[in-house]
């Protein structure tokens, strides 16, 4: 243990502990902007670069960085005098002189961890009028806006696209004053490798990275007297958005919610648990037939768009792992365009399908060339948690407040199967809940896989299909992604079924919901929300939902008829629109 | 050629191969025998030496006097003003400004005829007299070459020349008589501090290094000299590399590293090529790779390019370099000798201190600290520029005063005007004015005055320069090598040159100096590395010293010195103007009146100071107020 | 802005400048799996340039390919250096020594006058392609200050008024030829 003095007070703490975490254990907070430590997800940003954690420290020439620096035996540190604060204070003065001012109209405004640290600080006035940088805002993808102009270099963005999710599409480019984050050549991000997971968006404390907004066009849609729009809302959603009106975090609030976007004006409200648990039933087609004919293992999930356009660009050999089938944004988009459509006599131009998603992959994915049904688009546009909850107060919608109501059917009843989908290893023990009982005719009593469930990077188990052991695994994190196919690639592991997710912590904690910085305790309450629903819903098999039931019925036929091939699976998973480099 | 297997095998080399430098130190063979060094360094090679010692080696063959004659590259002599230079033994004579149609006349007069060419020799600019030999020349007469022992007198290409010098001796010694901490404690004795800049002490970061124990650890030549106007490294890369190669070995063996790197920029492809040949002929020879001397110790060197950043000079970013990234420093602790290359025990060494070690083995720690002051011992090679009579390389005690090193051997300030100040330390250090004259250079008086050591380079300048103009020269510089990692350098360092670059075009103000020193400190105090955090240096030390020139520009919006374009004022003189026309016609905003035969007017309110009506004028009817 | 994407190299397979260049990376026997791959990074790119002249995009991704790294990290190191250039420069490259000792001798008014003559600023290239402008910092020659260099020759104790006459003899296109070879 080392002993240290923080502000007169003494503390002994670990050796290898840095004098921020020591000062932050004694509730001391000091001011950072660059640092950025998720420990669960193994993620560290420690680049010292905006020096405004710096503290004085006896004895040593200049100030020193808090985040980076060890604490030593009989270390004396101050971290508030005269001397701290005023470089503190220019350091963060200097930021802001090379950043554009308008927080008015920046999305991030409110949320910005750059305009916090000013309003804190108190700073009125812009010192410097010197030259800012000009960089061009980059709107290639549907998904991910880039404005570099509002870079500060803090490196979170590259080192979770590099380190965590091991995809490498940003790098620090240029030198000096110059020198912000971008893809290679600085070119629009549409022609590199990223694969939209969003998670940079996550960690950007400024509005350098953020998704492409829709909110206009989904008013320009509900004002529309020609278009019926409807809403569909996934299941990490409803956890989360109850956030941004200073609602705690897991609670679902998914009445509340529907009720809120009836208010907005949108014809239907439909639950894209629906289309979870359809996944869950064709998937699991697919899974049995594979795995009896014991070809072409493992069986991959391929609800993910981030996680399929990674498996695109780095391991193009194993293209044929993945199931054919949409994600369940798509299914209910595509479901809604015919089934529903039909059967409301709506022509399907005519009707506009808005999905709130708590990622921005899921925008990226919906503009895929492919993710459409007989010539039209299955999901119009995307909105983010994010977004919804814009959305909602700008339609007089106090979430707090409202009286609950429920979905509107037929695609508004789900099962606590689909309703874990939200979360890292709920597609996998959702599925193995209908396997199980479709591979062996008997019935499942217990539902829980507890053992494929929590924030480690892979979770692996073993279950027996009636004498058939299955080998299942399921990997959020595309860093975790890397290491078990090429694992499988080489053949030092088998896999029977593998359940991926981009983001560490599954869609829970995903580039569109509320931002946790890091409070990472937020990501474990949602996902005990999803849970707490799960066990409070009295269908927890996917294939016993009554609506999916009466929609095959009428519909569908069975699983992996030729009409559900057409409607609910893509030919080629894979987007013409990806550049092969 | 045989290897070199033990000591004693070494010992023989010498022995054999002494003869090849007695023409050099002196030694007459009879009265026909002579030897031509021709300067070999950069500067020299771009005023055609290779082409005079290759005109030479030619008459000497065509000749058949191959037997009493010999014509040979040698390493930088330093006076890199009067070059190329010539040398000639045994006399020693010191032909300076050579031409390659002087060589004719050279072979012929002197070579053959044993006459001194007179009009080739160096004359002094004060006395009006012509002086035969280098030691007599004021230039050199002050100097103790200790780094610089062997540039000059040896054919760095040659490594029979090195050893004839008592090469590789000393890590033969080490190597068969002595333990790595014996090693340590004597360079700690000899007192030899880092010759980069931050003068650390070497034999205690040597110690830090072996205190880490692991089974990998690494040692780094920083070849990267990246100061402008610092020439130090690069003369002793081309003349001596293989000081430098037998330094490292001898660090590798203290801290018990084998595998070392020489970083070297890519601006100096011909210290490239003499060190390859080095490393090529010390490893042929058994004096590095595995098993050197016969010895149990394997140590071997590659070379790694730089390409064209100075932050890599900075420990840190040359390692991050070295490992194929970007060269952005990252923070100390951890320091290298810690975590280093690839995250083992590394130790990062100077040139020039590297080529200091051999000599400390030689002669003894005590010999070296008897050099110099109390706390800075040794000498220092100094790279003496700018607005000075005798440009070149220097080598002095430290101790040694400016003054001395300025005018006894810089013969003074070049072309008339008075000495203003002295810059050492390049963009980290600061500008010395007239009243410390006489400060002994070293590394504490120097940081007490506000400026550093640095790597030695040394720009004088005279009072045509503008000292607000040199700071903001200096800080442009900073902002265009800054890596852009850390806030208070990347945009601290901008805002300063913006302000300074206000007050040069006579925008600045009052406040202006106030907030030039508020973001020095936090500049200073917050940057990531050393490049940031001395960046402010020359900014502080000119504020310091120059102060009226400053309040000259804001308040006066006037140039003392003449040099800022935008505080000039350009007149045309009624008396002297005979109305050509050059002017009006060469001016790019078409501010100059007048027809043909007629006084011309600059419309002042039109005229953006470029100058170009003054360099048309061959009247001298535009002058510059 | 140049387009680099559609860049004038051959493809990859039956260029002989690929040829040399993967000649050259092979003898470095890269590892893929090697954490230390990269330190022979530099000296490929060095290698590279001096082959192509520049680094395009299709060169950066060929050897970002071959050391097994992304794309984003080679063009983020080649962005970092001054040596390494993406678009082609001239012919002729003019390098002005901005270096203190130089600058102190006057190189700045060098490089404006440079500027002048060849109608291009520092950074640039003449439309036709020939000459291209550079600032450097300090090649260590300050012994000549004010010291210009012409495709690695070295002209020292320039003058302004020097710079017309040296340009000229480049201007002819022969004399290009011949004088690099009475150089070499």
């Amino acid at each position: 243990m080392i002993n240290l003095t923080i502000d007169g007070q003494q503390i002994s703490v670990p050796e290898g502990t840095t004098i921020l975490e020591a000062a932050r254990s004694m509730h001391l907070d000091i001011p950072t902007l660059c640092y950025l430590n998720l420990e669960k997800i193994k993620y560290l940003n420690q680049v010292a670069s905006c020096r405004i954690c710096v503290v004085e420290v006896e004895g040593r020439r200049n100030l020193a960085p808090s985040c980076a620096t060890p604490v030593a035996e009989g270390m004396k540190v101050v971290t508030n005098s005269k001397r701290v604060l005023s470089s503190r204070r220019k350091n963060l003065e200097l930021i802001i002189s090379n950043h554009p001012f308008d927080c008015l109209v920046c999305a991030k405004s409110t949320d910005c961890e750059l305009q916090r640290l000013v309003w804190e600080f108190g700073i009125n006035t812009q010192r410097y009028d010197g030259e800012r940088s000009e960089h061009a805002i980059d709107r290639s993808s549907s998904a991910l806006k880039r404005d570099p102009n509002k870079c500060i270099m803090c490196r979170r963005c590259e080192t979770m696209c590099n380190e965590v999710q091991t995809v490498g599409a940003l790098t620090a480019f240029g030198r000096g004053f110059n020198t912000i984050v971008a893809p290679a050549e600085k070119e629009p991000i549409v022609n590199s490798n990223c694969v939209f997971c969003g998670q940079c968006v996550s960690v950007c404390p400024t509005a350098a990275l953020t998704g492409i907004g829709y909110i206009q066009e989904v008013w320009a849609a509900l004002f529309n007297p020609k278009k019926t729009v409807i809403v569909q809302v996934a299941p990490a959603v409803r956890v989360a958005v109850g956030e941004e009106f200073g609602m705690a975090a897991g609670e679902a609030v998914t009445g509340k919610l529907v009720a809120g976007l009836r208010r907005l004006g949108f014809n239907a409200i439909f639950d894209t648990t629906f289309g979870a648990d359809l996944t869950v039933v064709e998937e699991s087609k697919e899974i049995i037939e594979r795995i009896e004919k014991n070809e072409n293992l493992p069986i991959l999930t391929s609800c993910c768009p981030g996680w399929i356009n990674f498996l695109e660009h780095s391991f193009p050999n194993l293209k044929y792992m993945p199931s054919t089938c949409k994600s369940p944004q798509q299914m209910t988009g595509a479901i809604i365009k015919t089934y529903y459509a039909e059967k409301m006599g709506i022509d399907p131009k005519d009707i506009v399908v808005v999905s709130v998603m708590p990622c921005i992959a899921k925008k990226y994915e919906a503009a895929l060339p492919n993710e459409e049904t007989y010539g039209i688009r299955d999901v119009d546009y995307v909105l983010t948690t994010r977004e919804v909850a814009k959305m909602l107060k700008e339609g007089s919608v106090d979430l707090r407040h409202i009286q609950e109501e429920e979905f509107d059917n037929p695609l508004g009843q789900s099962t606590g199967a689909g309703v874990i989908f939200g979360g890292t290893g709920g597609v996998l023990e959702a599925a193995l809940r209908t396997v199980y009982e479709k591979a062996t005719g008997k019935t499942l009593e217990d539902v829980n896989f507890t053992a494929v469930r929590g924030l480690n990077g892979m979770r692996i188990a073993e279950v027996d299909l009636d004498g058939r052991l299955v080998r299942v695994a399921a990997v959020a994190g595309l860093g975790n992604a890397r290491k078990v196919l090429e694992k499988i690639e080489s053949g030092e592991e088998k896999f029977d079924i593998i359940e991926i997710m981009a983001c560490p912590g599954g869609c829970v904690n995903g580039g569109g919901q509320p931002y946790a910085e890091e409070r990472e305790e937020i990501i474990e309450q949602r996902l005990s929300g999803l849970y707490q629903l799960d066990r409070n819903t009295k269908i927890r098999k996917s294939h016993l939902n009554p609506a999916i039931q009466a929609l095959y019925q009428e519909y569908l036929g069975e699983a992996g008829s030729h009409k559900a091939h057409e409607i609910l699976h893509v030919t080629d998973l894979f987007s013409a629109a990806v550049k092969q480099k | 050629m045989p290897e070199i297997r033990s000591q004693q095998q070494l010992t023989d080399a010498y022995e054999q191969y002494k003869g090849l430098l007695s023409l050099r130190l002196g030694k007459a063979v009879d009265d026909k025998t002579r030897l031509v060094l021709v300067c070999g360094g950069t500067g020299c090679q771009a005023s055609d030496s290779q082409k005079i010692v290759e005109k030479f080696q030619k008459l000497i063959i065509d000749n058949g006097l191959q037997d009493q004659l010999q014509a040979e590259i040698a390493g930088c002599f330093g006076f890199c003003e009067k070059g190329p230079i010539v040398k000639i033994f045994p006399e020693d004579v010191f032909y300076v400004q050579v031409k390659p149609e002087d060589v004719q006349e050279i072979f012929d007069q002197h070579l053959v005829g044993g006459q001194k060419v007179k009009r080739l020799l160096y004359e002094d600019p004060a006395l009006k007299v012509k002086i035969d030999t280098s030691d007599e020349i004021s230039f050199y007469k002050l100097q103790h070459r200790v780094a610089l022992r062997n540039c000059g007198l040896i054919n760095p290409e040659k490594i029979e020349e090195y050893i004839a010098t008592g090469g590789y001796q000393s890590l033969g010694k080490i190597l068969n008589q002595m333990t790595p901490e014996q090693v340590i404690d004597e360079m700690k004795k000899s007192g030899l501090r880092g010759r980069g800049g931050a003068g650390f002490s070497t034999g205690k970061k040597w110690e830090f290094a072996r205190g880490y124990a692991n089974d990998e650890k690494f040692v780094i030549c920083n070849a990267d000299e990246g100061d402008p106007g610092a020439f130090m490294d690069r003369s002793i890369m081309e003349g001596d590399s293989h000081s430098v190669i037998e330094g490292m070995c001898i660090a590798g063996f203290a801290i018990g590293a084998h595998q070392g790197y020489v970083y070297i920029r890519a601006e100096y492809p011909l210290a490239v090529k003499r060190l390859q040949i080095a490393l090529d002929q010390a490893r042929e020879r058994g004096l590095l790779g595995k098993n050197i001397l016969g010895s149990e110790f394997s140590f071997d060197i590659a070379i790694r390019l730089g390409a064209g950043a100075f932050v890599c000079g900075e420990e840190t970013a040359l390692i991050h370099s070295l490992q194929g990234m970007r060269g952005e420093p990252t923070t100390k602790p951890p320091f290298p000798a810690q975590s280093g290359l690839w995250g083992k025990p590394t130790i990062v060494n100077n040139v020039e201190t590297l080529a200091n070690v051999p000599v400390i083995f030689e002669r003894g720690a005590d010999w070296y600290s008897s050099i110099g002051t109390k706390t800075s011992k040794g000498t220092k090679v100094f790279a003496l520029a700018g607005k000075i009579n005798n440009v070149g390389l220097v080598e002095v005690p430290m101790g040694t005063t400016l003054r001395e090193i300025i005018y006894d051997i810089g013969g003074g300030i070049k072309g008339g005007g008075e000495f203003k100040s002295a810059q050492t330390g390049g963009p980290s250090g600061g500008c010395i004015p007239k009243q410390y004259l006489d400060t002994p250079i070293d590394y504490e008086s120097l940081a007490s005055i506000g400026s550093m050591m640095g790597s030695g380079g040394m720009i004088i300048m005279s009072d045509h320069d503008c000292m607000v103009n040199i700071a903001r020269f200096y800080m442009e510089f900073i902002v265009e090598e800054s890596c852009g990692r850390c806030v208070p350098c990347r945009i601290g360092n901008k805002r300063m040159l913006e302000i300074l670059t206000n007050i040069t075009e006579g925008k600045g103000t009052e406040t202006d100096l106030l907030e030039l020193r508020s973001l020095a400190e936090t500049i200073m105090d917050t940057s990531l590395c050393g490049l940031g955090q001395t960046a402010p240096n020359p900014v502080l030390s000119t504020l310091k010293y120059f102060m009226d020139e400053y309040e000259a520009h804001v308040i006066e919006k006037r140039c003392p010195a003449g040099v800022c374009q935008k505080l000039m004022r350009y007149e045309i003189l009624p008396e002297k103007c005979i109305g050509c026309t050059a002017c009006a016609r060469g001016c790019p905003v078409g501010c100059i009146s007048g027809a043909v035969k007629q006084v011309h007017v600059i419309d002042q309110s039109k005229c953006i100071k470029c100058g170009a009506c003054i360099t048309r004028c061959k009247f001298g009817a535009v002058v510059r107020i | 802005m140049t387009d680099t994407s559609k860049d004038s190299l051959c493809g990859e397979e039956h260029n002989p400048q690929f040829a040399e260049l993967d000649r050259f990376i092979d003898e470095l026997h890269i590892d893929p799996k090697d954490p230390r791959r990269k330190d022979k990074l530099i000296m490929t790119l060095h290698k590279a340039q001096g082959i192509f002249g520049y680094l395009p995009e299709v060169l950066q991704i060929h050897i970002a390919k071959k050391f097994s790294v992304p794309h984003s990290e080679i063009s983020g190191v080649i962005s970092f250096y001054n040596f390494f250039t993406t678009t082609p420069k001239g012919k002729i490259q003019v390098n002005v020594c901005l270096g203190t000792a130089c600058y102190v001798n006057g190189s700045d008014k060098l490089l404006q006058e440079f500027e002048q003559v060849l109608g291009i600023k520092a950074g640039e290239v003449t439309k036709d392609g020939k000459f291209s402008i550079e600032s450097l910092r300090c090649v260590g020659a300050c012994g000549l200050a004010p010291v210009v260099t012409i495709n690695h020759k070295v002209y020292g104790k320039v003058k302004a008024g020097d710079v017309r006459e040296i340009l000229e003899k480049y201007m002819v296109e022969e004399d290009v030829e011949n004088k690099e070879a009475a150089d070499a």
